[in-house]
């Protein structure tokens, strides 16, 4: 195993003490098979012990990790040392608010999440004994690419929409609106509608598509959100085409909902 | 403790020089502008037409000044970078199932240059060029 020394550029912000953040560069002798996180790891184990991140599963499934490497939203747990150069730049998230040195404040997502309810919403609920709800693989298929979210909130970071106007749901809760929009067990897509389709959902999004290419999962919320946008404007002009239109949509809706 | 969280304001008007794909999104935005005024001249065209002669000629004679000429350089290298921008960008919101999957987005893409081309050969046939 070889080893290497790297710079750690690392954004520092102590609430008791900080007017404003401020960088600390730390020296940190590195295996070759390291991550960023391995390294972060070292600077809070045997140089400074009160730097604050937030990091469980150093595997890419618990979405804890997130950070701006070399102003990139990544997962420190993914981003291999070998792939940078001598000196790297780590940073908090974008557009959170740090609450601590790396670690940042998810109150605006969390508040967001249940309001797209991102659960199976049924007219009716169908009786225990009459069994599960079954679905075929295409069925599974359509939604299970955007279930794969672990809202590791680094779609929001990339994404300069949310930077501009945190108002806008953003990507990860719109894919997972989406995500159960597109299963044949769920009948709330209207209801979902009223947060998705209003002024701060799906129309605040301009294409820019950052949120895709940064997500570690390959869920694809710029996809999902442009998909809602056509459905929404379908709505609207079914909407518009009376009693016709209302049996389209119906029509289209009885399709897609196992009974 | 009480909190004090940081808030990094984000620049309202230099973000997109942050990285090159917010400058690539902007390219794309920005290539709208130079289709618009492509369209503006193109109807002050069919005003002169519809004005006679004298005033279509005058038109014809401004569009091969330099200044034209560079700008429609300039219309049609954004117009190629808008079109081909958003035909990548269709597999995305088209999702055309086939059998217990969708059609490959490369596919749709490429079906979109395909549907390009022959609209353009039949507008070259309808204008007699070829």
């Amino acid at each position: 195993m070889s080893e290497r020394t790297i710079e750690l550029e690392i954004l520092r912000y102590n609430p008791a003490t900080d007017e404003a953040p401020w960088y600390q560069t730390y020296t940190v002798p590195c295996q070759e098979e390291w991550v960023v996180l391995d390294a972060i790891n070292y600077v809070k184990d045997h140089l400074d012990s009160s730097l604050s991140y937030r990091w469980s599963c150093h595997m890419a499934v618990c979405g804890s990790c997130g950070m701006m490497i070399n102003g990139e939203p990544m997962l420190s747990c993914k981003a291999f040392l070998r792939d940078f150069g001598r000196k790297i730049r780590v940073e908090p998230l974008s557009h959170f608010p740090i609450e601590r040195d790396l670690v940042v404040v998810l109150d605006d997502f969390m508040e967001k999440l249940p309001r797209v309810k991102p659960y199976i919403v049924r007219d009716q609920e169908k009786p225990i004994e009459e069994g599960e709800y079954k679905q075929k693989p295409f069925e599974l298929y359509e939604f299970k690419q955007y279930s794969m979210c672990i809202n590791c909130m680094l779609c929001y970071a990339a994404c300069p929409q949310y930077g501009l106007n945190s108002e806008f749901i953003g990507p990860a809760a719109l894919a997972l609106a989406h995500r159960y929009n597109k299963d044949s067990r769920d009948e709330g897509r209207d209801q979902r509608e009223e947060i998705t389709a209003a002024h701060d959902g799906i129309w605040e999004c301009s294409f820019v598509g950052a949120c895709s290419e940064v997500c570690p999962k390959a869920v694809d919320p710029a996809g999902a959100i442009q998909q809602m946008k056509l459905a929404s404007t379908m709505d609207w002009y079914l909407e518009r085409l009376g009693g016709v239109g209302a049996r389209v949509k119906r029509s289209l809706s009885s399709r897609r909902t196992s009974k | 403790m009480s909190r004090k969280p940081f808030v990094r304001p984000v620049p309202a008007t230099t973000w997109y020089m942050r990285n090159g794909r917010y400058l690539r999104y902007m390219a794309r935005e920005v290539s709208s502008l130079f289709i618009g005024l492509y369209m503006a001249g193109l109807a002050m065209g069919l005003m002169r037409l519809a004005q006679g002669p004298d005033a279509w000629n005058a038109y014809l004679t401004a569009l091969s000044s330099p200044l034209a000429l560079v700008f429609h350089v300039l219309a049609f290298a954004f117009a190629t970078y808008h079109a081909t921008t958003w035909f990548n960008a269709t597999p995305k919101a088209m999702r055309i199932r086939w059998g217990d999957g969708y059609v490959p987005g490369p596919t749709v893409v490429r079906a979109h240059y395909a549907l390009w081309g022959l609209v353009s050969l039949v507008i070259l046939v309808l204008v007699g060029v070829i």
